[in-house]
This record gives structure tokens, sequence and C-alpha cells, in this order.
């Protein structure tokens, strides 16, 4: 560990506004690609069943 | 060989395998960027020149090199669509172009935070910085002509063709530090040399690479084969999958 106190860590020697920053949108951008594909497949998955229910009628 | 390769192009067995390997590749991916980003944030050394901040790096190169990446790949898809006309490509390409938007836009973002401490300035209109901001917009322009031609049977090839023309930007970005004078500086790495850092600072970002690649891959697959439910609905084995 390169550091000698959480306090220390947080501030990565006064570039942590910096450093925090950038990883925190990299987690952001990582949820995003996550959840999208998540979310976008339980939806495809409701349309095709309302799709084939039309199809059937 | 071929064969095998054919089979692989039809939505059926495609979908069968990449949903047999995921759930791997999504561990092995999550493995290595947690082990990656502990790693760079808790036990890189600081770098004599700029400190803390040199952490920002395991964002932003693993970030800029898959931007790149995706574009060839999704350009690759392309121009397997184009010549052979799989239907797999089209999806492939369409499925590409969102998450290269994000890893692009994530590339200029953490590149500016880390410009700020380092050069002292967010932005410049330089080569490198220029030709990786037409990047993200070729990605946008992918994403948007698809919408816009949505239902036609031309979009496909329309969007392929973007793609395919796009790929003339990628070597300016790789040689823009070399052709034009620049704040960003020239690449750190190549195949053929030792690269210019100590192990201990490449090697995170290595473990950062690997990851971000693996996570592309999961993520691409994921959007792959719920597009090829949305295309395939009408088949009997989509109909059995889904009910």
């Amino acid at each position: 560990m390169m550091f000698e106190s959480l306090s220390a860590f947080l501030s990565m020697g006064g570039h942590g506004p910096f450093v925090w920053s950038a990883y925190g949108i990299a987690l952001i951008v990582f949820g995003y690609n996550i959840v999208a594909p998540i979310r976008q497949r339980k939806q495809m998955l409701r349309e095709i069943r309302q799709r084939m229910d039309r199809d059937a009628a | 060989m071929w064969n095998w390769f054919h089979r692989l192009g039809s939505p059926k067995t495609f979908y069968a395998i990449s949903g047999s390997l995921l759930p791997y590749f999504c561990v092995l991916a999550g493995i290595l960027l947690v082990t990656g980003i502990v790693w760079a944030l808790g036990f890189v050394p600081p770098d004599y020149q700029q400190g803390h901040s040199v952490r920002i790096m395991y964002i932003h190169v693993p970030s800029a090199i898959l931007a790149q990446s995706s574009y060839m790949m999704m350009a690759a898809a392309g121009l397997v669509y184009l010549v052979w006309r799989i239907k797999l490509a089209d999806v492939a390409v369409q499925c590409a172009a969102p998450i290269g938007t994000g890893l692009t836009f994530l590339a200029l973002i953490t590149g500016s935070i880390w410009g700020k401490p380092t050069w002292g300035t967010w932005w410049v209109w330089d080569a490198r910085l220029t030709s990786t901001l037409v990047l993200f917009f070729l990605f946008v322009g992918v994403m948007a002509l698809r919408s816009a031609m949505t239902g036609k049977a031309s979009a496909g090839r329309a969007t392929a063709m973007l793609a395919l023309v796009g790929v003339v930007n990628l070597p300016i970005i790789k040689y823009s530090v070399d052709w034009w004078f620049t704040l960003h500086q020239p690449s750190s790495f190549s195949l053929t040399e030792k690269p210019s850092m100590p192990p201990e600072m490449w090697m995170p970002l290595l473990v950062m690479v690997l990851g971000f690649y693996l996570f592309f891959f999961c993520v691409w697959m994921l959007r792959i084969r719920t597009e090829i439910l949305n295309r395939e609905y009408r088949s009997q084995w989509v109909q059995e999958l889904v009910q």
C-alpha cells in the first residue's frame, strides 16, 4: 500500500479531485454499460411475448 | 473450418455458444478489473513528476486503446457484412457503436481530467485530441444513421459503409503524436520494444487493458444476443426460448 492513512489515500497528494472524478466517471460508464443491456434484454423478452400474442390473435 | 465458421454465423448457434461462454468471460472480466483498480489506486508508486495523478492513466490508456480497438472491430464486422451478407455481422456493428461511444467519451473525459494537473489545461485542439473527438463523432454518427434508417433494408449497408470510411481516422489517431507537434506524449508501449516504464507501473496497466477488452466483449455479446432475439423472433427456437 502506498498510503499511510485513509485521508492520504483520499487526498492523493492534492490530486484527489482529479483522480477520484476520473474513477467515478469510469464507474458510471461501466455501470451504464452493464445495466443498459440487461434492461434492454428484459424489455425485449416482454416485447417478443406481446408480438407473439398479437401474431397468434 | 469454413463449415464451423458458417455455423457460428447462424444466429441460433451463435446464441447458444455465446450463452454458454458468457458467464466465464464476465467473471474473468470482473476479476481483472477489480484487481487492476485496487492495484492502480493503492499500490502503484506515485510518479516522480506527476505524483498521484498518474493513477488516472489506468483508466485513460485502456479506454483510449479500447475506443480504437472497438471501432476497428465494428468496422471489421461492417466489412464482413458488406462482403458476405452475414446478418450477424450487421447485428455486431449495431451493438458495438453505443459501447464504443461510451469508451471514447471515457478516454476523452479522463484525458481532460488528467491534462489539467499535468499540462495545466483541460483541452487543447491538437492532433491527438481532435482526432479522438472525431472518433467519438464517428461512433455517434453510426448510431444516428442506424436509428434514422430503422426498418429500411439499406440501413445495414449504409452504417457498415460509414464505419468503414471512418477507419481512415484510426492511423491519424495513432500517428498524430509523431506527425504533429502536440502536448500529448507519444506511446510508451509497442509490441516490439521494451516498455519505457518500470514493471510495477505497466503490469497493472496490462491487467486493466485485458480487463477492458473482456468487459467490452461481454457487454457486446449481451447486446448482440438481445438484438438476435429481436430480429429472429418469428423463428421457432426464439419462440420456444421466450415461453
